[in-house]
C-alpha cells in the first residue's frame, strides 16, 4: 500500500465493520448460526481501526491477556496464519471465544477507541482468524515434547477441561478426559445452542485434541462409574476437575412441578445435545410451547427464549425481576433476542404457577417490582409492589434463574474442601485443591461464570500440574 | 459399543432381557441402581434398572417392557449388536439390612427391578415373603428366580389365569392381618405402589418404593426427574430412585409421566408403520 493511500485512510475514519447476520425473520425459524462472519476484506478493514496502542488496555480487559494488538496487526497485514498462531499462544479456543465472550465488559469494554467511538470488534476478528484457519489452514499439529510417562485424568470436557488437556498433551503427558455425557464439550454442546455456536466447531476442537493424542472417554460419571481414588489406583498421577456448575435452580414457588415447567438445563439439553428440535427424526421429544415464558436474564435465558421461538412458539416472553440495565446476558444476545421479537417483562417476579386438572401449566401469577436499596452485589434490590398481581397465560415455562454445584462427585471425595455453597476450594494461583494431586477450575470453583474464565483457570492449573509432574507437589 | 451377549424374550415378546458387556459398571453396581442406555446416534437416553450384574464376566443384565419407540428399537437389537452408550451405575443403592420379615411386592416389569433387591434382602438375613402380579399368566415374569430368593411366593393375576385371582394388594392385606411384617418393598406401576403404600400406612409398616420418572441425564443436572417427597422436591436419579412410600406424591408423578404422551405416541406409531412397511 502506498504511503499516500494509507494517510488518506487514516484521515477518513473507518466505521466499525458491522457483522453480516441472517435476517431476524428468517433466522427465528431456523437453527443456523445468526452472525455469518467477516469476509477477509471486512476483517482487514476492521483491523485497520486498531490504534496498536503501546499500553493496550484491551489486553488487560481480556481474562487470559490475548495479545490483541499483535493478532490484529497480523490480520491487517493479511497474514491470517500468524494471527491465529498468536491467538493460540494465549487462547486454545478462539473460534468459541470470538463468538461467546461478553466482549463489551471485557476486551472491547476497555478498548481506547470505545471512549469516543465504537471499540474495535475484537471478538469478530478473533472469530474471523479462527474460522479462516479451519477453512484454509493446514491443520498441522503443534510440536509435542517427549513422553514423560506421567498420566493425567481430566474430569469434565467443558472449556476448562479441554484447555487443561490441550496444554498438558503438548508437554508430553498422557491425558485422558472423562466425561459423564455421551458426547464431549460441556456447556458448549449441551447448553449453548447451534445458532450461536455451531456444534461442528466444538467437534473439530475435540478432534484436534484427539489427533494430538488426548483420549476422550465418554459415559464416565466420576464419583459413580469410577471414583477419584480409583483413578489414582489406576496409575493416574494427577487429576483435574472441571465438572462445571450443573445443578439447576428452581424458584420453589407453588405449582413448580406442573407439566410444562422445565429447567433451562433440561430444555437446552433436549434441544442441543439430544437434537430434539429434529423430533421425530431423533427419538428425544421436547415440549413445543405456544406461549412460552422464560424466567431469568442471563445468557441461559436468552438461549432458551430464542430456542423456543425456533421451535415454533407463537409468543416468547422473558420475565426478569430487575430492570434492563441489570440484564447479565451478553449485549449482543439481548439485541438479537429483541430483534427476533422476544418480549421482555422487566421488574416482574413470578409468585406461583397456575395449572389445570390434568396437572398441566396454564399460566403464571406475577408481581410488579420496583428498585429499592442496593444489595450485597451492589445492584438495587427489586422489591414487590403490593397489590400489583397479574396473570400471564403460558403453556411452557423455562426456568433459567441460575445454577449451583452438583454434589455428585464432590460428595464422594470428603478430603476435598468445599465452600458453603458446595463449590471446590482451590488456591487461586495454581488451582490446587486440598486433596493431594487434585486440581480444579472453571464453574465448579467460581460458580457459573464464562467460557474464557473457565479456560483461564484451566491454563493456570495445567501449568501447576506440569510443575508438579516435573518437580513434585 | 456395549455388546449384547445374551438375549431372551419373555411374556410373549413384550418383555426383553439383555445381558450387556459393561465391565466398569458391572464392577461397581449394587442392587437398586440403574443405567441409562442409548441405542444409536439419534436415540433417546432410557433409564433401566440392573436386574443382575456379573463382575467377573463384566456384564450387566436389564429386563425391560416394550412400551414405546425407544424400547421397541431396543427390542430389535440381537446378540452381537450393541448399545452405543451405557452410563452408570446411577442412583442410590438399596439400603440392605436385617429387619426381620420383609414383604416384597412386584408388578409387571417392576418384578425385574425387585429381583436383585429381594436377593440382597434375603442375603442380609431377612425372611422374605414375595407377592408378584401381572394382568395374566403369560405376562408374569421371573417367577422361578423370585421363588429362589424368597421364603414364600404368592403369584397373582388380574384375570385369574394363575395364582391368586386379583390384585397384589389383596394378598398383602391378608399377610399384614395375620403376621408381623417389619418392612414392605413395592416396585411396579405407579397406581400399584400408591395403593400398597396406602395400605401399609394404615398398618404402619415402613415401605420402600422405587420411582421411575422421566429422566435425561441421570446425574442431577436437569431436574426433569423431580418428585415430591413429603412436600419437598427430590431428584429421583440422585436422591433415589427409592423413597419412603408413605411420603410420595403419586398423583403428581403419574401426571408428570404423561408429559410427553402425545409426542411419544406419534413417534411410536410412525416407527411401527415404518417397521411394518419394511417387513
Ligand atoms: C446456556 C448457556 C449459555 C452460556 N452462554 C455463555 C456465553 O455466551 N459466554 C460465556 O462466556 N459463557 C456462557 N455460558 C457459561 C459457560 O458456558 C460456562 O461458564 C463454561 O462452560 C464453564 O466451563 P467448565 O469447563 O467449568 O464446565 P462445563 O462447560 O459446565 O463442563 C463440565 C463438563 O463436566 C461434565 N461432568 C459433570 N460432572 C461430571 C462427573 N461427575 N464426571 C464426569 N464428567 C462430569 C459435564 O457433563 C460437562 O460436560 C453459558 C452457559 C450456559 C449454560
Ligand atoms: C430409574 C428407572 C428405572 C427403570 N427401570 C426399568 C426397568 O428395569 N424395566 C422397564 O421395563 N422399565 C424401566 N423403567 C422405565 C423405562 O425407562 C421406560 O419404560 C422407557 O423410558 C420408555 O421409553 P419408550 O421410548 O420405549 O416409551 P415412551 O414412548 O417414552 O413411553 C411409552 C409410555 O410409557 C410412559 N413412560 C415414559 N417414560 C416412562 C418412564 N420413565 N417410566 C414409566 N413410564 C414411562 C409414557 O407415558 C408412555 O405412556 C425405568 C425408569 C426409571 C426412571
Ligand atoms: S478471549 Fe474473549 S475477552 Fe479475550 S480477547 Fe478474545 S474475545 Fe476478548
Ligand atoms: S485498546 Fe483498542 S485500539 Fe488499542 S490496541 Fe486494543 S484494540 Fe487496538
Ligand atoms: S434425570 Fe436429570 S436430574 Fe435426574
Amino acid at each position: 500500500m502506498s504511503e499516500l493511500t494509507e494517510k488518506k485512510e487514516k484521515k477518513e475514519k473507518i466505521p466499525r465493520q458491522p457483522m453480516p447476520e441472517q435476517e431476524p425473520k428468517v433466522r427465528a425459524k431456523n437453527f443456523m448460526e445468526v452472525p455469518l462472519g467477516y469476509t477477509p476484506e471486512m476483517a482487514v478493514k476492521e483491523a485497520k481501526r486498531c490504534l496498536q496502542c503501546k499500553k493496550p488496555s484491551c489486553v488487560e480487559g481480556c481474562p487470559v491477556n490475548v495479545d490483541i494488538p499483535g493478532f490484529i496487526r497480523h490480520i491487517k497485514e493479511g497474514d491470517f496464519t500468524r494471527a491465529i498462531r498468536n491467538l493460540w499462544s494465549k487462547n486454545s479456543l478462539p473460534a468459541v471465544c470470538g463468538r461467546v465472550c461478553p466482549q463489551e465488559i471485557q476486551c472491547e469494554g476497555v478498548c481506547i477507541l470505545g471512549k469516543k467511538d465504537d471499540p474495535v470488534a475484537i471478538g469478530n476478528l478473533e472469530r474471523f482468524a479462527a474460522d479462516w484457519e479451519r477453512a484454509h489452514g493446514t491443520g498441522a499439529l503443534p510440536p509435542k515434547a517427549d513422553p514423560t510417562g506421567k498420566k493425567v485424568a481430566v474430569v469434565g470436557s467443558g472449556p476448562s477441561g479441554l484447555t487443561v488437556a490441550g496444554d498438558l498433551i503438548v508437554k508430553g503427558h498422557d491425558v485422558t478426559i472423562l466425561e459423564a455425557f455421551h458426547k464431549p464439550g460441556g456447556v458448549l454442546v449441551y447448553g449453548i445452542p447451534e445458532f450461536r455456536l455451531p456444534k461442528e466447531i466444538v467437534a473439530q476442537e475435540i478432534h484436534f485434541l484427539e489427533r494430538l493424542g488426548v483420549q476422550v472417554e465418554c459415559n464416565a460419571v466420576v464419583g459413580r462409574t469410577v471414583t477419584l481414588d480409583e483413578l489414582f489406583e489406576q496409575g493416574y498421577n494427577a487429576v483435574y476437575i472441571g465438572v462445571g456448575a450443573g445443578l439447576p435452580r428452581f424458584l420453589n414457588i407453588p405449582g413448580e412441578n406442573l407439566v410444562g415447567i422445565l429447567s433451562a438445563n433440561e430444555y437446552l439439553t433436549r434441544a442441543n445435545l439430544m437434537k430434539a428440535y429434529l423430533f421425530p427424526e431423533v427419538d428425544t421429544p421436547i415440549p413445543r410451547g405456544k406461549n412460552v415464558i422464560v424466567l431469568g436474564g442471563g445468557n441461559v435465558a436468552m438461549d432458551s427464549a430464542r430456542t423456543a421461538l425456533r421451535l415454533g412458539a407463537d409468543s416468547v416472553r422473558i420475565v426478569y425481576r430487575r430492570s434492563k440495565t441489570e440484564l447479565p446476558a451478553r449485549a449482543a444476545e439481548v439485541h438479537h433476542a429483541e430483534e427476533e421479537g422476544i418480549e421482555f417483562f422487566f421488574l416482574t417476579n413470578p409468585v406461583r404457577y397456575l395449572g389445570n386438572d390434568k396437572g398441566r401449566l396454564t399460566g403464571m401469577e406475577c408481581l410488579k417490582m420496583e428498585l429499592g436499596e442496593p444489595d450485597a452485589s451492589g445492584r438495587r434490590r427489586p422489591v414487590p409492589i403490593e397489590g400489583s398481581e397479574f396473570n400471564l397465560e403460558c403453556d411452557l415455562v423455562v426456568v433459567a434463574v441460575g445454577s449451583g454445584a452438583n454434589p455428585l462427585l464432590t460428595s464422594s471425595t470428603p478430603e476435598m474442601n468445599l465452600n458453603k455453597w458446595g463449590y471446590i476450594v482451590t488456591d487461586p494461583e495454581t488451582g490446587k485443591t486440598t486433596k493431594k494431586g487434585v486440581w480444579a477450575g472453571g464453574d465448579i470453583v467460581t460458580g457459573a461464570a464464562t467460557v474464557i474464565l473457565a479456560m483461564g483457570a484451566g491454563r493456570k492449573a495445567a501449568d501447576s500440574i506440569h510443575k508438579y509432574l516435573t518437580w513434585g507437589w | 459399543m456395549f455388546q449384547i451377549v445374551k438375549r431372551e424374550e419373555m411374556s410373549g415378546g413384550t418383555v426383553i432381557l439383555n445381558e450387556i458387556e459393561a465391565p466398569l459398571i458391572a464392577r461397581k453396581a449394587k442392587p437398586g441402581q440403574f443405567v441409562i442406555l442409548k441405542a444409536n446416534e439419534t436415540g433417546e437416553r432410557i433409564p433401566l434398572t440392573m436386574a443382575e450384574t456379573d463382575p467377573e464376566k463384566g456384564t450387566i443384565t436389564v429386563i425391560y417392557m416394550v412400551v414405546g419407540k425407544s424400547t421397541a428399537l431396543f427390542k430389535t437389537l440381537q446378540v452381537g449388536d450393541g448399545y452405543q452408550d451405557v452410563i452408570g451405575p446411577l442412583g442410590k443403592p438399596t439400603h440392605l439390612e436385617k429387619v426381620g420379615t420383609v414383604v416384597c411386592v412386584g408388578g409387571g416389569t417392576g418384578i425385574a427391578v425387585l429381583h436383585p433387591i429381594t436377593r440382597g434382602l434375603k442375603e442380609a438375613g431377612n425372611r422374605i415373603i414375595t407377592i408378584i402380579g401381572a394382568r395374566s399368566k403369560d405376562l408374569l415374569i421371573l417367577e422361578e428366580r423370585m421363588r429362589a430368593v424368597s421364603d414364600e411366593l404368592h403369584p397373582c393375576t388380574d384375570d385369574g389365569s394363575y395364582g391368586h385371582h386379583g390384585f397384589v394388594t389383596d394378598v398383602l392385606k391378608k399377610i399384614l392381618d395375620t403376621q408381623k411384617v417389619d418392612q414392605v418393598v413395592a416396585i411396579g406401576p405407579v397406581p400399584m405402589m400408591k395403593f400398597v403404600s396406602k395400605i401399609t400406612k394404615e398398618y404402619q409398616v415402613p415401605t420402600i418404593v422405587s420411582l421411575n420418572p422421566i429422566m435425561v441425564d441421570g446425574t442431577g443436572m436437569c431436574g426433569g426427574c423431580r418428585v415430591s417427597i413429603g412436600g419437598k422436591n427430590k431428584f429421583a436419579c440422585v436422591d433415589g430412585p427409592e423413597f419412603d412410600g408413605h411420603l410420595v406424591d403419586y398423583d403428581e408423578l403419574m401426571l408428570r409421566l404423561a408429559a410427553y404422551c402425545e409426542e411419544e405416541k406419534r413417534c411410536y406409531e410412525d416407527y411401527c408403520r415404518m417397521e411394518e412397511s419394511l417387513s
